[in-house]
């Protein structure tokens, strides 16, 4: 078969759309035409991921040096800024387009089974191709408007999805914090983009990179204004600290949308927008210092609320915060290989815990609806011993916490030891590197803990459901367990991708971004340690690993645990932890409650009702009513003052002629 | 011949009526006080037309004219007035107040 042209690329793209609009004709016409939908939502993804698979094929075998880009049409040609709708293939999006149409075709599967009784069934697929859309849009953008585009757009189906249950407020509500969050974020995009645009007069990724290390002064004032307002972005929409809180509210949308936006795909924009900058960030160590400085704090901060949540899915959620901020630590210490390859392997292992909580959920949940119980099927303390029930689940969710803890030889450890080591690196120059570095391998150790508690709590000990629940546990049916194997399998063999030479491997992913990050890394060497201190570090990562996982196993006792609804309150470190720092009670008292107030009784009530409804509205009219009052005094209605008038004005012409 | 004192008499008979429009309520006498201005403009025509050629004399019946008509018209609508209110007085008729 001839290869076909790589022009073509807008063909994955498009597939998800065509099945957006399909199902979203169905949502509104037929909405109980599950199998049609089922058809046309998995359908297109996995044909988008074949067309994805065969354009990387392509890629590879030309394997350039500068990115494909194709442009379609002229998208905004306006004075000096001529914007095209392009879309680029270069080795970093190969990797995202894989990625997004992979795992999210896995997730597509797994959601027939997952939302098979949900009455807005054909909505939900709707949206979620038009997630995909956009998410393939956003990585395939060839400059940064097209890019915009996408990252809006996945913004708009994160706020569909997670406020898809609509009818309970507290999902809704969550729906809008996500918004206003990532709108705060998508201010400083915008910023970035003005910046870009007034510097070099273009927005193309070709040739603002291409002038970028001519045309700015490394470490100037106006590069590290660029890289600090794109880092904005992306702690808006990669859910870093400050902005990172409305990622565990974003729990409330459907566990497939919590695996495949909240963990796998869309929250590491932020990561691929760094390393897609990285010649940006590369000329501006203040940049690149802060963000993996915020990356290893919120590695840190998350991990910890993450040790006292009760709900299975919010500390998948913290754990999703602490991973990106790792991401970030790598990319922003200049190792775009090592964050990206963290970004894949974190695809695979956190889509599986997702699926997998999705699928306790669902069991769970199943037993309560079968027994009419009103319990909460996501908290913990309502589960244990489940492995019995769930076997499938059990050891693919074991998998999961293993990689991500960081245990050789699954995916995690690879990838987080990757980051480590060049914060390491970087450290031996820059010593505010050692604190990142602290800081991650801290965030390991709590990682390795939470993640074992949620395992033992979950799986293991006495089952605490109730006992009439407890015969309705069972696995949930193989289209919900298939894909959890084959992520399974993805997290098992995931490392493989990218091992470090260190272990004898042959850095697969390194090389392969080589002419992506190549300008980068010449910008900014990456430094080396000794093989004997990679050596060192290693162990000590495994060590702590395991630390965290024996710590959890033997300090942690799921007998002692009782159902939620008979738990004692927290108190102490506990409480603060569970109450998560009181971070979101302080951003209502600090930012929530001033900006209502100021809201209500300055804009509203002063602006609104007295300047704009008082002075300008009703004035006007007030104004043109007394102009007309003094009018009307003329008006007397009496024909003796008329004609006195008239005989003044004839008097008045009659002296004008004269004269 | 007599001009100057036929243009006073009709300078004395037009103030006559222009004071008598001002100052009168009642609306027969304000219409009979226009007929009189009327009629000064008339004798000033006339006066003048020994001078000026024939044209003054010929205007003078074309006010004759439409001073019968108006005063046709006037008389109706007074007529309807006083119908429907039962006064001419002009200060009592002023629906058209502002």
């Amino acid at each position: 078969m001839p290869a076909l042209p790589l022009s073509l690329l807008w063909v994955v793209p498009a597939l998800p759309l065509v099945g957006f609009v399909v199902n979203g004709t169905l949502a509104l016409t037929r909405p109980t035409a599950k199998r049609v939908v089922s058809l046309v939502g998995v359908g297109t993804l996995v044909l988008a991921f074949a067309a994805a698979g065969m354009a990387v094929a392509e890629l590879a075998r030309q394997h350039p040096t500068v990115p494909l880009v194709f442009r379609y049409w002229e998208w905004m040609p306006a004075g000096d800024l001529q914007v095209s709708f392009a879309l680029q293939l270069d080795q970093l999006a190969a990797v995202m387009i894989l990625v997004v149409t992979g795992v999210g075709a896995l997730i597509h599967v797994f959601s027939i089974g997952y939302m098979h009784e949900d009455p807005g069934y054909a909505r939900y697929f709707a949206y979620l191709n038009l997630f995909v859309f956009f998410m393939l849009t956003l990585v395939l953008g060839a400059n940064f408007p097209v890019m915009f585009v996408g990252w809006e757009g996945v913004g708009l189906c994160s706020y569909l999805l997670i406020g898809f249950w609509f009818n309970d407020k507290v999902n809704a509500d969550a729906g809008k914090k996500a918004f206003i969050v990532n709108r705060i974020g998508d201010f400083g995009f915008l910023v970035a983009m003005f910046l870009i645009f007034t510097r070099f007069g273009s927005l193309d990724f070709e040739t603002v990179f291409a002038k970028a290390p001519g045309a700015l002064v490394p470490g100037g004032a106006v590069v590290t204004a660029m890289t600090l307002f794109l880092f904005l972005g992306c702690t808006g929409k990669s859910a870093q600290i400050p902005l990172y809180i409305w990622l565990p509210d974003a729990m409330q949308g459907p566990t497939p949308v919590s695996a495949l936006i909240h963990a796998a795909t869309m929250v590491t924009a932020g990561v691929y927008l760094v390393a897609r900058c990285g010649v940006l960030f590369a000329l501006s160590p203040l940049g690149s210092a802060v963000v993996a400085g915020i990356g290893a704090l919120t590695a840190l901060f998350a991990a910890t609320i993450a040790l006292k949540q009760w709900d299975i899915k919010r500390v998948l959620a913290y754990s999703t915060v602490s991973q990106l901020g790792y991401m970030f630590v790598g990319v922003g210490t200049g190792a775009y290989a090592a964050g990206m390859f963290h970004l894949v392997t974190h695809a695979f292992f956190k889509a599986l815990l997702f699926l997998g909580s999705g699928s306790v959920i669902h069991a769970m949940h199943q037993a309560y609806a079968a027994t009419q119980t009103h319990e909460d099927a996501q908290d913990m303390r309502n589960m244990g011993g489940l492995a019995r029930h769930l076997p499938w689940t059990a050891a693919l969710m074991w998998i999961a916490t293993l990689a991500i803890a960081g245990i050789p030889p699954f995916a995690g450890f690879f990838s987080k030891d990757e980051i480590l080591g060049a914060a390491f690196a970087e450290a031996t120059v820059r010593p505010l590197w050692y604190a990142f570095w602290g800081m991650g391998l801290a965030a390991a150790l709590l990682t390795a803990f939470y993640m074992t508690r949620l395992m033992l709590y979950t799986f293991h000990g006495p089952n605490r459901t109730g006992e009439r629940e407890r015969e309705h546990l069972h696995e949930a049916p193989p289209v919900m367990t298939g894909p959890l194997v084959v992520l399974g399998v993805l997290t098992l063999f995931g490392g493989a991708l990218n091992i470090p030479h260190l272990f004898g491997g042959n850095a697969f992913l390194e090389h392969w971004l080589e002419p992506v990050t190549g300008v980068a890394h010449r910008l900014r060497p990456a430094l080396e340690v000794a093989a004997a201190t990679e050596w060192t570090l290693v162990a000590g990562a495994v060590l702590v690993a395991v630390l965290g996982i024996v710590g959890a196993l033997r300090l942690l006792k799921p007998e002692a645990l009782v159902p939620a609804r008979l738990a004692p309150p927290e108190t102490g470190l506990a409480r603060l932890l569970w109450k998560k720092w009181y971070v979101d009670e302080l951003y209502d008292a600090i930012i929530v409650r001033p900006v209502l107030w100021l809201s209500r009784e300055v804009l509203w009530k002063i602006v609104d009702a007295r300047i704009v409804d008082g002075l300008l509205v009703n004035g006007t009219a007030a104004a043109s009513r007394a102009v007309g009052w003094l009018g009307s005094r003329l008006q007397t209605g009496e024909v003796g003052v008329y004609v006195v008038l008239f005989v003044i004005g004839v008097l008045a012409v009659v002296r004008a002629a004269v004269r | 011949m007599l001009l100057g004192p036929s243009l006073a008499v009709s300078a004395v008979l037009f103030t006559l009526g222009v004071a008598g429009v001002l100052l009168r309520r009642n609306a027969i006498v304000i219409f009979m006080c226009v007929e009189l201005m009327l009629n000064a403009v008339n004798l000033t025509f006339v006066a003048l037309a020994q001078q000026l050629g024939v044209a003054g004399q010929i205007f003078v019946f074309f006010v004759m004219a439409v001073a019968a008509a108006e005063a046709g018209v006037g008389l109706a609508i007074m007529l309807a007035i006083y119908r429907h209110r039962h006064t001419v007085n002009l200060q009592s008729i002023n629906l058209l107040k502002g």
